[in-house]
C-alpha cells in the first residue's frame, strides 16, 4: 500500500481525478442543451455500471437483473414527480383506470426525501432479499444469471399488468416540477446535471473505497476461488449479499437521476435488453476496473447514440458487431487495451506488482468450469 | 506503473467524453443527410438555405419496427412528391430520419435531438401511445410540432401535437354501434396488455352497458404473447357473439392462426379488430383472416381518385407487392396537411403554422379530411370492412361523411364518467 | 371435463414448442457450456428458411402442388440453421469455450446482427407462411374437444427430434465422440478425437434443431425478425429447470413450465400466469439449485 501512496503517484492520481472532475463540472459551459442532457443521462448510467462492476468485475457475480433495480429507483422518483405534477389530484392514468383514491403505497412518495430514500432502499432491500436465498443456497455462475433474468420477467410483467397502479406500458411521464420549481428551466437542468456529477463522484469514491479495502480483497478472492475463501473461514454469501445490495442501491440511485433527466420511466427500461446492455457497458470498458466501467458506459452510449443518428436503418448491425469484437477479442475491454499498450513500459521498469489491479482472465475462468 | 495507467485511463475518459460529445455535435451536419431521402440536397445550413428540415421519428429497429417502417416509407414518399412539385414555400423538404428503436426514452431523446440540434420545422412520428406520451413533454417544452399518424385511445389533446389517426369516436365507438346493430350483444374483449386496449375496453364496456350489450369477459395478454390456446378455450367457454380484438402486432398472428386451428371460422364467431390493416393481413396470411371484420378510416380499396394515385405511386416506389394501410395513409396525409398549413401561414414558425392549420381541408386518399381547430385532430370517415381471401379489405359500411373528432367523448352521455377529471 | 382435456392438451402443445426450442439449447448450453443468446435467432433463421422454401415451391411447382413444400421445409430449416451454426462456431464460438458469461454477451451481439440482417433482407413486417391444407382442422375426440392437427404434428415432430437425438448421442459413433469430448476434453483429445470438429458439429446440431423449431413455429405464430426474442428466456428456464446436460431433464422442464403456464393462465390472466410460473421457477431453483436432474459431481469449483 505504501507503493500506492508514494507522493509522486499520488500527485498524478489526484491530478487525473481533478482533471476529470473539472471537465465534467464545466460541461454546461461547452455543451449544447441536448448534448448536456445526453451526457447527464450517460453519467447516470455510469453509476449503475460502477455498481455492476463491483458485483461482476470484482466479485464475479453476473446479474442480468439490474434493469429491475434501476427501474425501481426510477419509479420511486417518477411516482414523486407524478404526484407533484398532478397537484393534489389523482394521477391521470389512475383516473382512466378507474381508481378513485391514491393507493397506500403511493402515499409516502408525496415527500421528496422519502422518495429519494425509498428509491435507494427498495432496490437494495430487494437485492438483499434475493441474495439472501440465492447466495446462501450457493446458486452461482450461470444459474444466478438466469435467475436474475427470471426476476426481470416477473417484475416487468407485473408492472405492465398492473396499469392502474404503475401506468402500464406507458410508464410514468408528464412531469412538470421538482420541489416547486419547474423541471425544465435552465437553472434546474444545470443543477440536476451537477447533482448527477456529484452522485457519480460519490459512487466512484464509495466503490473505490470498497475495492481497495480489506473487503475488496475478499471479494476478489471470492471471484477467483469461492470455496477456498469458504475454507479460510469467511462466509462468501455475506459478502456477496452485501455487494449485491450496494450494487442494487447504486442502480436505484442511477434510476432516480435518469428519470430527472429523461422525464419518463416505463417497464421497457427494466427489461432484459437494458439489463444486458448495462453489462456490456462494463464489459466494453474493462471489467474489474472501476474507471473501465465509466469509460465503457460513456463510450458505448455515445457510440449507440452516434451510430443510430448516422445510420438509423442499420445501426444495430454495427452495435452487435461491436459487442462481438470486444467480448471475443478484447476481453479486457478498453482499459485492457490501454494496459496492453502500457505493458511494454511496465516491463521496462519491472514494477507494478505491489498493488495489483486484477488481471481480467480470472473472471473469465470464473466458477463455471463445471457447467 | 498502475497509477500511470490509471492516469492515462482517466485522461482518456475525459478526452473521450469531450471528443465524442464534440463528434456528436458535428454529426448532425454530416450524418443527417446520407440515410435520408437521396433527393434532398445536403446543405447544412437548413433554414437559411433552400431546404427546410423535418424529422421522421419511427421505430426502425426492435419489436415495433414491424409496423412503423411502412409509415416511415409513406411519409418519405409524401415528402418526395412535394419536393418534386417544388417543395413548400419554395424550399425543398429535407427529411432527417431517426430511429426510436421501440424504446420510449429513446423517442424522447431523439425528439429532443431533432428539435434542439437539427432545428427541424416539424416531426412526423410515433406509433404506440407510450412513444407519444414520452415525446409529448419534449414537444411542449421546446414548442415543437409533432404529427402523430396512428389511431389511439383519445383522452389527450396537446397543443403541440396534431393527431391524424382516428380517436375513439372515429373508430371504436361507431364500430361497437355497428356490431350492436348487427344483433351482436355479447362481447368478449381481448387485448394486449397496454394502454390502448385497456382504455378502449373501458369505453366499450360503458357503451355496452348503456346500449343493452353485455361484456362476457375481458382478457389481456402480455405484448409479444404467442400462445392463445388458453384464451381460445376461454372464448369457447364464454360463447360470445363477437370478439372485440385490440391485440397488437405479432400477437394477432398467433391468435388468428390458432383460432383457425381450433376450428373456429369467421362464420362461427365474428371478430372485429382495430389493429389489423392490409400490412398485417399480409404478414398473417389472408387464409387465416378471410371473413373477419376490421374498423378503420381507410382501406387500400377505398374508392377515391386520390387513393388511386396514392396506391399506384406507393407500389411504383416500394414494389408491386407492397400494400397501403390506414396508418400509412394517415402519415402521408400528415405531411400534406403540414405543407398546406405552412403555405397558408407563409412561414415555418410553429405558432403560425398551428394557427393556420385550423380548418384546413384536404382531399386525402381516404376522402376529405379537415383539421379541427379545437383539438388538433382531423375529421375522418369511419369504415367497417371485411377481410377478403386476396388480402384486401372490402368496405361493408361507412359513416357517410367525415366524423368530427371528440377525443374526450364529450358528446356522449354514457361516457361522462370516463372523461371526468382528465 | 372437456375443459380439462383441452387444457391439458394445450399445456402439452405449449410444452412441445418450448421443448423444441430448448432441445437445441440444451445441446449448446448443456453440453458445451455456451450460453447462446442468439439461439432464438436460429429459430428465426429456420422460420425464414421455411418461408423461402414455400416461395420457391410456389414459383416452381403447379398450383395444386402448393403444399408440396412442407415436407421439405423442416429439412431445409435444419440445414440452413446447421450451416450458419457451423459457420458461427468456426468464426466465433470457438474463442469462447470456458467463458460462459462472455459467450452470453458475444452471442447477444450476434443476435442483434442476425435480426438486423433479417430485417434488411425480408423487411421489418411479418411474412406469411401458409400451412399445408392437410394440416388444417383437427381431430375430433369428443364433444367440445378438438385436437388441432398442427399441434399433433408438432408433437410428432418433437418426438422424432428427441428420438433422433437420443439415438445420435447414445448410439452413433460421432455421438459417442461428442459425449467423450464433453466429459473429458483432454482425455478425448489424447485418444485421437478431433475436438475441434466435434465442437463444430455439436454447435451446428444444436442450431439445426433450433431451425426445426423455427419451422414448426411458422404453423402457429408470427414470422418476423424479432420472433427469436419471444422464446429465448423461456427456453433457458426450461434448460436450467430441467438440469443442465440431461435430455430427460429438459423434457420434464418443458412439460412443467408448459402445463403450469396454461393452468395458471386458465385460472387467472395471461400476465399473472406468467408471473406465477416464473416465481415458481425461482422458488424451485432455491430448493434444487442445479435443476431437476443434476449431473452429480464431486467437483467443487
Amino acid at each position: 500500500m505504501r507503493g500506492l501512496w508514494s507522493d509522486r503517484k499520488r500527485l498524478w492520481l489526484l491530478l487525473g481525478y481533478a482533471a476529470a472532475s473539472a471537465a465534467l463540472f464545466a460541461a454546461p459551459l461547452y455543451l449544447s442543451d441536448f448534448r448536456l442532457n445526453l451526457l447527464a443521462k450517460f453519467l447516470a448510467f455510469a453509476i449503475v455500471a460502477l455498481g455492476l462492476d463491483l458485483l461482476w468485475g470484482y466479485t464475479g457475480v453476473l446479474s442480468l437483473g439490474h434493469g429491475v433495480f434501476f427501474g425501481l429507483g426510477a419509479y420511486a422518483m417518477g411516482m414523486h414527480l407524478k404526484l407533484a405534477a398532478s397537484g393534489g389530484r389523482l394521477p391521470d392514468f389512475m383516473d382512466w383506470s378507474g381508481l378513485t383514491s391514491l393507493p397506500w403505497f403511493w402515499q409516502p412518495f408525496k415527500s421528496f426525501p422519502a422518495a429519494v430514500l425509498l428509491g435507494i432502499l427498495i432496490p437494495s432491500l430487494l437485492a438483499l432479499f434475493l441474495g439472501f436465498f440465492t447466495f446462501r443456497n450457493r446458486i452461482k455462475g450461470v444459474y444466478f444469471t438466469i435467475l436474475t433474468q427470471a426476476l426481470v420477467i416477473i417484475v416487468t410483467t407485473l408492472f405492465v399488468g398492473q396499469q392502474a397502479y404503475t401506468g402500464g406500458t406507458n410508464g410514468l411521464t408528464g412531469f412538470t416540477e421538482l420541489l416547486g420549481s419547474p423541471l425544465r428551466s435552465d437553472g434546474m437542468k444545470s443543477a440536476l446535471y451537477l447533482a448527477t456529477v456529484i452522485a457519480l463522484i460519490a459512487a466512484y469514491a464509495l466503490c473505490r473505497y470498497l475495492t481497495t479495502s480489506r473487503m475488496g480483497k475478499v471479494l476478489r478472492a471470492i471471484r477467483d476461488g469461492e470455496n477456498r475463501v469458504r475454507f479460510l473461514g469467511y462466509d462468501p454469501a455475506t459478502y456477496q449479499m452485501a455487494t449485491f445490495a450496494v450494487s442494487g442501491a447504486l442502480a436505484g440511485l442511477a434510476g432516480m437521476l435518469f428519470v430527472l433527466h429523461v422525464g419518463i420511466i416505463s417497464p421497457s427500461m427494466m427489461g432484459i435488453v437494458p439489463s444486458i446492455e448495462m453489462i456490456l457497458w462494463v464489459a466494453i470498458g474493462g471489467r474489474g476496473t472501476l474507471v473501465g466501467a465509466l469509460i465503457g458506459t460513456l463510450a458505448l452510449n455515445y457510440a449507440k447514440s452516434g451510430l443510430s443518428e448516422a445510420y438509423p436503418e442499420i445501426w444495430t448491425i454495427f452495435l452487435g458487431a461491436l459487442f462481438i469484437v470486444v467480448t471475443v477479442f478484447l476481453p479486457g475491454g478498453i482499459v485492457g487495451l490501454i494496459r496492453k499498450g502500457a505493458g511494454s513500459v511496465r516491463k521496462k521498469t519491472g514494477r507494478g506488482n505491489a498493488h495489483h489491479e486484477p488481471d481480467v482472465h480470472p473472471v473469465l475462468r470464473g466458477s463455471n468450469r463445471s457447467v | 506503473m498502475k497509477r500511470m495507467t490509471w492516469l492515462k485511463s482517466a485522461g482518456l475518459a475525459v478526452s473521450l467524453s469531450v471528443a465524442l460529445a464534440g463528434c456528436g455535435n458535428n454529426d448532425k451536419d454530416g450524418a443527417s443527410s446520407p440515410p435520408a431521402s437521396s433527393s434532398a440536397a445536403s446543405s447544412p445550413a437548413a433554414s437559411g438555405g433552400d431546404t427546410i428540415k423535418v424529422g421522421i421519428l419511427h421505430s426502425l429497429s426492435g419489436t415495433m419496427s414491424i409496423s412503423e417502417v411502412t409509415v416511415k416509407n409513406s411519409e418519405s414518399m409524401a415528402i418526395d412528391e412535394i419536393n418534386a412539385k417544388g417543395g413548400v414555400l419554395g424550399k425543398k423538404i429535407e427529411p432527417i430520419v431517426e430511429d426510436g428503436a421501440s424504446d420510449w426514452p429513446t423517442f424522447a431523446e431523439k425528439a429532443r435531438k431533432l428539435l434542439s440540434e437539427d432545428k427541424v420545422a416539424t416531426v412526423f412520428g410515433g406509433w404506440t401511445s407510450a412513444s407519444r406520451k414520452a415525446m409529448l413533454p419534449v414537444f411542449e417544452e421546446l414548442n415543437g410540432l409533432l404529427w402523430y399518424p396512428v389511431q389511439y385511445e383519445g383522452l389527450e389533446s396537446s397543443p403541440n401535437i396534431f393527431y391524424t389517426g382516428a380517436t375513439t369516436n372515429q373508430q371504436i365507438v361507431p364500430s361497437v354501434d355497428y356490431l350492436l346493430e348487427q344483433g351482436k350483444k355479447k362481447f368478449f374483449l381481448l387485448g394486449s396488455d397496454y394502454v390502448f386496449p385497456r382504455t378502449a375496453n373501458k369505453i366499450i364496456k360503458a357503451q355496452l352497458a348503456a346500449k343493452g350489450g353485455e361484456t362476457v369477459a375481458e382478457e389481456y395478454t402480455p405484448l409479444g404473447h404467442t400462445d392463445y390456446t388458453t384464451i381460445i378455450a376461454k372464448i369457447k367457454e364464454a360463447k360470445p357473439d363477437v370478439v372485440y380484438n385490440t391485440l397488437n402486432g405479432d400477437s394477432n398472428v398467433a391468435f388468428f392462426k390458432q383460432l383457425k386451428d381450433a376450428n373456429i371460422a369467421a362464420a362461427d364467431l365474428t371478430t372485429l379488430s382495430v389493429s389489423i390493416a392490409e400490412e398485417e393481413v399480409k404478414g398473417i396470411g389472408p387464409d387465416f383472416l378471410a371473413g373477419h371484420l376490421v374498423a378503420w378510416n381507410y382501406y387500400q380499396t377505398t374508392d377515391t381518385p386520390e387513393n388511386k394515385t396514392f396506391v399506384e405511386n406507393f407500389k411504383a416506389k416500394y414494389g408491386a407487392d407492397s400494400v397501403t394501410s390506414d396508418p400509412m395513409e394517415a402519415g402521408y396525409t400528415a405531411v400534406y396537411l403540414w405543407a398546406a398549413a405552412v403555405e397558408k401561414a407563409g412561414s415555418f414558425d410553429v405558432d403560425k403554422v398551428k394557427a393556420a392549420a385550423k380548418g384546413i381541408e384536404w382531399n386525402a386518399p381516404e376522402g376529405k379530411v379537415t383539421i379541427d381547430g379545437d383539438n388538433q385532430h382531423i375529421y375522418k370517415t369511419v369504415r367497417i370492412g371485411e377481410i377478403q381471401p386476396d388480402g384486401m379489405i372490402k368496405e361493408l359500411w361507412n359513416s357517410g361523411s367525415p366524423v368530427k373528432p371528440d377525443p374526450y367523448l364529450k358528446g356522449y352521455d354514457w361516457a361522462k364518467d370516463l372523461s371526468a377529471g382528465s | 371435463m372437456e375443459m380439462w382435456i383441452t387444457q391439458l392438451f394445450n399445456g402439452l402443445s405449449v410444452s412441445s414448442i418450448l421443448l423444441l426450442i430448448a432441445l437445441g439449447l440444451s445441446v449448446t448450453f448443456g453440453l458445451m457450456g455456451v450460453i447462446n443468446m442468439a439461439h432464438g435467432e436460429f429459430t428465426m433463421i429456420g422460420s425464414y428458411a421455411a418461408y423461402l422454401t414455400q416461395n420457391a415451391s410456389k414459383a416452381q411447382l403447379p398450383e395444386r402442388m402448393s403444399d408440396a413444400y412442407f415436407p421439405v421445409a423442416p429439412a431445409a430449416s435444419f440445414l440452413v440453421a446447421f450451416a450458419i451454426g457451423y459457420l458461427l462456431e468456426l468464426l466465433l464460438i470457438r474463442h469462447l469455450y470456458g467463458r460462459p458469461l462472455d459467450s452470453l454477451l458475444a452471442t447477444w451481439g450476434v443476435g442483434l446482427v442476425l435480426q438486423q440482417i433479417a430485417r434488411s433482407i425480408f423487411g421489418a413486417p411479418n411474412v406469411a407462411v401458409n400451412s399445408p391444407s392437410w394440416l388444417n382442422g383437427g381431430l375430433h375426440v369428443m364433444e367440445g374437444v378438438d385436437l388441432p392437427y398442427k399441434r399433433l404434428f408438432i408433437l410428432a415432430l418433437v418426438a422424432v427430434c428427441l428420438a433422433a437425438m437420443y439415438v445420435y448421442i447414445n448410439r452413433s459413433h460421432s455421438g459417442r465422440r461428442m459425449r467423450a469430448v464433453m466429459q473429458n476434453r483432454e482425455m478425448a483429445a489424447c485418444l485421437g478425437i478431433s475436438t475441434r470438429r466435434v465442437d463444430g458439429m455439436t454447435f451446428a446440431i444444436g442450431s439445426g434443431i433450433a431451425g426445426i423449431a423455427g419451422c414448426a413455429l411458422t404453423l402457429i405464430g408470427p414470422i418476423g425478425p424479432n420472433i427469436g426474442t419471444y422464446y429465448i428466456v423461456d427456453a433457458f428456464m426450461v434448460v436450467v429447470l430441467g438440469g443442465v446436460g440431461k435430455l430427460i431433464g429438459t423434457v420434464l422442464g418443458a412439460l412443467g413450465i408448459g402445463v403450469f403456464n396454461t393452468m395458471f393462465e386458465w385460472w387467472s390472466t395471461a400476465s399473472l400466469g406468467k408471473v406465477f410460473v416464473f416465481l415458481c421457477i425461482v422458488a424451485f431453483l432455491q430448493w434444487k439449485p442445479k435443476g431437476l436432474f443434476a449431473v452429480r459431481t464431486r467437483q467443487l469449483d
